[in-house]
């Protein structure tokens, strides 16, 4: 026999999941959530979505090419990054303030700290962090809505749910209209129905696992129902501002989360209780963010408790 | 019975060859059987080139404890005796037979003579057996713990968790009978409490068959088990059917079990009624380049090209030809290669299933600690690994219970970034074995943590 035959170590047979398949599987999921936020703020939005995405995927592409690494962008998840730092932002956000949170989420966050799967912290969130340290006036308001109905648009000009409900206005939204994204708020964030649709589509398609959406909104609901006792005002909590966005896109995320099911399940715990804490006795109104950056930071120790006991360990 | 659920992951079955009656192949014309088909030392040549042999006669003999006979599976004449290279990568002795195509047993092959514990030892170790499921253990070595009366329970592994394969469905099938004399054999020499088939539920035929057999054997559980992977690992298998935990560092004996693969068990109730040694097995021949995958007879030594033209060749370029199954199979690098004891199963892949996937950077999904039935964090071993110190990488790999890992492949398939686990475990396995072996010889302490 004169053939080479390829001798490499088992297995022989791999599973079909490729990173760019969870990714694509990601964008997926976050297209109803992308359709609604354009339709719900036109064409500004679709603006500041394209700024995001594309300086996101071209900041990795030239840090590659200067740094001579190998090119990653072909794993998509420059594309989430970028899609999902829009959908947490405004859609009146000056396009240059867009570009310049996209590439310190990509270059800064990510890349420097190595790349895909090498950086603590979540690119999207400490960018939209970063962001709103930077250019406060306009990152922390709330943009208007395109179109919708319009007693809804008139309650809701500049002031979102959550700062109405942190000034206890009386002004609020009805919670069907809170749900299928008919208040002021960031692109992505203001459509629970939308979200929620992305949310089922990663369970079914096994990307995340529902615990971790599950117990920060449900976490959220019960901590701010012991805080309030009011069931309503609880729920008002569950729809407004990014919780739901960050509990289905960002509290899931692979590389910032413990690796093991207990860990990040106490991590989506952690994350609801600060949100929580910040929301009712923070300075700012949405807590979402910070806590997830937060619980990343704890994320190494939370793995290192949570390891399984190896089958037949010895203690140590 | 078992109180927490293992990892596992769900392979693709592709038992094409299930209802494949095994079907035997033409004596071959030359035979090239090698000294070593197991864990432990090879057998010593007894033939030199021209001795005529028979089918059975010996022609390697046990060298040591942890050994095993060798005998021919053609009757002709002693060719040569080569050095061949083995998979495990170290030259071992064959003894290269010519066959004369009579394929006539050894006139003096004896039905061994068995009345108590030590006789059968004897005969179980004269047998050539050694474990058919996989490693290879020579059969005797494992049974001797019987002999000290420590074991209470046989586990008999039917489970054939890997995919394409089976030959071991095939025995539970066709030689039921067969299983029953080996339980009663056994039962002769040790007062097992229960004897245990673990049987994965995707061969519903074998359960019933075997449930069938045994139903007046109170003693005797068919244990049906989730069609997942690994449930034929011999630690994996003794937990989901019997609870019990083998320890770090610990053998199954330990526990008080023996564990058998069904057609090992065969083997052995035919062999203490013929005498005929293991001279030949079932070999399931299928994968991706196999034109029609089939079970085959073929005797010992039989090169493995020879075995795949026999079941009708391929239909596309051979990438690869694994002595196994694909999770734990091991690929050889040339289809001369000889059928071993241990083969019980020839998988071709075509050249794009053959073609390495390229790995990219672990994205810390969590997929491998999930998958991994051992309960170990196998990205983590690949980060330990990359620790320039020594002694800190050693110490780091034996916190995290490197020496656990069964090998089983479930970390790499599950694998998004198609990082090369399995393969970064073996060389920090490797290492850590460098890493005491090397203090032990300068007299540090360190060597047993
Ligand atoms: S090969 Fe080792 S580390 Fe990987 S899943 Fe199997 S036992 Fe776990
Ligand atoms: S499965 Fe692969 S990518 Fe996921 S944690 Fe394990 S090594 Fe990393």
């Amino acid at each position: 026999m004169d053939k080479q035959l390829v001798i490499s170590s088992s297995p022989h047979i791999r599973s079909t999941a490729s990173t760019s398949r969870i990714m694509l599987d990601v964008i997926i999921a976050l297209v109803p959530t992308t359709v609604m936020g354009v339709l719900l703020f036109g064409i500004r939005a679709l603006a500041v979505i394209a700024a995001c995405v594309v300086s996101a995927v071209l900041g990795e592409f030239l840090f590659n090419l200067i740094a001579k690494k190998p090119q990653t962008v072909g794993d998509l998840s420059a594309v989430v990054t970028g899609l999902l730092l829009a959908l947490n932002l405004h859609a009146d956000v000056p396009i240059w303030q867009c570009v310049i949170g996209s590439l310190f989420a990509i270059i800064v966050v990510k890349c420097l700290f190595g790349g895909i799967g090498c950086n603590f912290a979540n690119p999207a969130i400490t960018g939209r962090i970063f962001m709103t340290l930077c250019f406060t006036a306009s990152v922390g308001g709330g943009a208007s809505l395109a179109f919708g109905k319009p007693e809804v648009a008139d309650l809701t000009t500049s002031a979102t749910p959550l700062e109405l409900l942190s000034k206890e206005s009386d002004a609020l939204p009805s919670l069907l209209d809170m749900f299928l994204g008919f208040k002021s708020g960031a692109i992505g964030e203001v459509c629970g129905a939308a979200i929620l649709l992305g949310f089922l589509y990663l369970v079914i398609r096994r990307v995340i696992h529902f615990e971790v959406p599950l117990i920060f909104v449900g976490g959220v609901f019960v901590l701010s129902l012991a805080i309030t006792g009011n069931p309503l005002v609880s729920l008002y909590h569950v729809l407004s501002g990014g919780l739901l966005l960050g509990a289905v896109f960002m509290a899931t995320d692979y590389v910032t989360t413990p690796i093991t099911r207990l860990g990040k399940m106490i991590f989506a715990f952690g994350c609801a209780l600060i949100t929580v804490l910040i929301r009712f006795y923070g300075t700012y109104p949405e807590g979402v963010s910070f806590s997830i950056l937060i619980m990343n930071i704890l994320s190494p120790y939370i793995e290192k408790w949570t390891l399984k006991r190896p089958l037949g360990g010895a203690e140590k | 019975m078992s109180l927490f659920k293992l990892g596992k992951v769900h392979v693709p079955h592709r038992k094409n060859t299930a209802e494949a009656i095994p079907v035997r192949m033409p004596a071959p014309a030359q035979v090239s059987i090698s000294m070593l088909h197991h864990i432990g030392a090879p057998a010593t040549p007894v033939v030199k080139p021209g001795d005529k042999v028979y089918v059975g006669t010996l022609v390697g003999e046990a060298a040591g404890y942890v050994s095993s006979p060798v005998h021919s599976s053609v009757s002709g004449t002693v060719k040569k005796i080569e050095k061949t290279l083995v998979s495990a990568g170290k030259e071992i002795d064959s003894v290269v037979i010519e066959s004369d195509g009579e394929m006539t047993p050894d006139p003096d092959l004896r039905v061994p003579e068995i009345t108590d514990f030590a006789s059968f030892s004897a005969a179980v170790r004269a047998s050539g057996l050694v474990g058919l499921g996989g490693a290879g253990f020579p059969t005797s070595v494992k049974l001797d713990a019987i002999g000290k009366g420590i074991i209470k329970r046989l586990v008999l592994n039917g489970a054939e968790c890997e995919p394409y394969i089976t030959s071991d469905t095939r025995t539970m099938v066709e030689k039921s009978d067969l299983l029953r004399e080996g339980v009663e054999l056994l039962c002769r020499f040790c007062d097992f409490e229960e004897v245990v088939f673990g049987i994965e539920k995707n061969k519903p035929e074998a359960i019933a068959k075997l449930k069938d057999v045994f139903a007046d054997m109170p003693k005797v559980r068919i244990c049906p088990m989730p069609s997942t992977y690994p449930q034929g690992g011999e630690k994996i298998l003794i937990y989901n059917t019997t609870g019990l935990v083998v320890p770090e560092g610990k053998l199954p004996a330990d526990v008080g079990v023996i564990v058998m693969n069904v057609t090992s068990l065969a083997f052995l109730a035919s062999y203490v009624k013929t005498g005929m040694p293991l001279v030949e097995k079932v070999i399931t021949v299928d994968g991706s380049a196999i034109a029609s995958p089939a079970n085959v007879i073929a005797p010992i030594g039989t090169s493995l090209g020879e075995v795949i033209e026999f079941v009708g060749g391929t239909s596309c370029e051979i990438g690869k030809i694994l002595l196994g199954g694909p999770m734990m199979g091991v690929a050889v690098w040339t289809d001369a290669h000889p059928v071993l004891k241990t083969t019980n199963a020839i998988t071709v892949l075509s050249e794009r299933d053959a073609a390495p996937p390229k790995s990219t950077a672990c994205i810390h999904c969590g997929r491998c600690v999930s998958a991994c039935p051992m309960g170990l964090q196998p990205t983590y071993f690949a980060r330990a690994l990359n620790i320039s110190d020594k002694r800190e990488m050693c110490e780091r790999l034996e916190d995290e219970k490197i020496g656990l890992c069964i090998e089983c492949g479930c970390c790499s398939f599950v694998c998004p970034a198609k990082r090369p686990l399995v393969e970064n475990n073996r060389l920090a396995k490797a290492a850590v074995r460098e890493y005491k072996t090397s203090t032990a010889a300068a007299g540090k302490k360190g060597g047993d943590k």
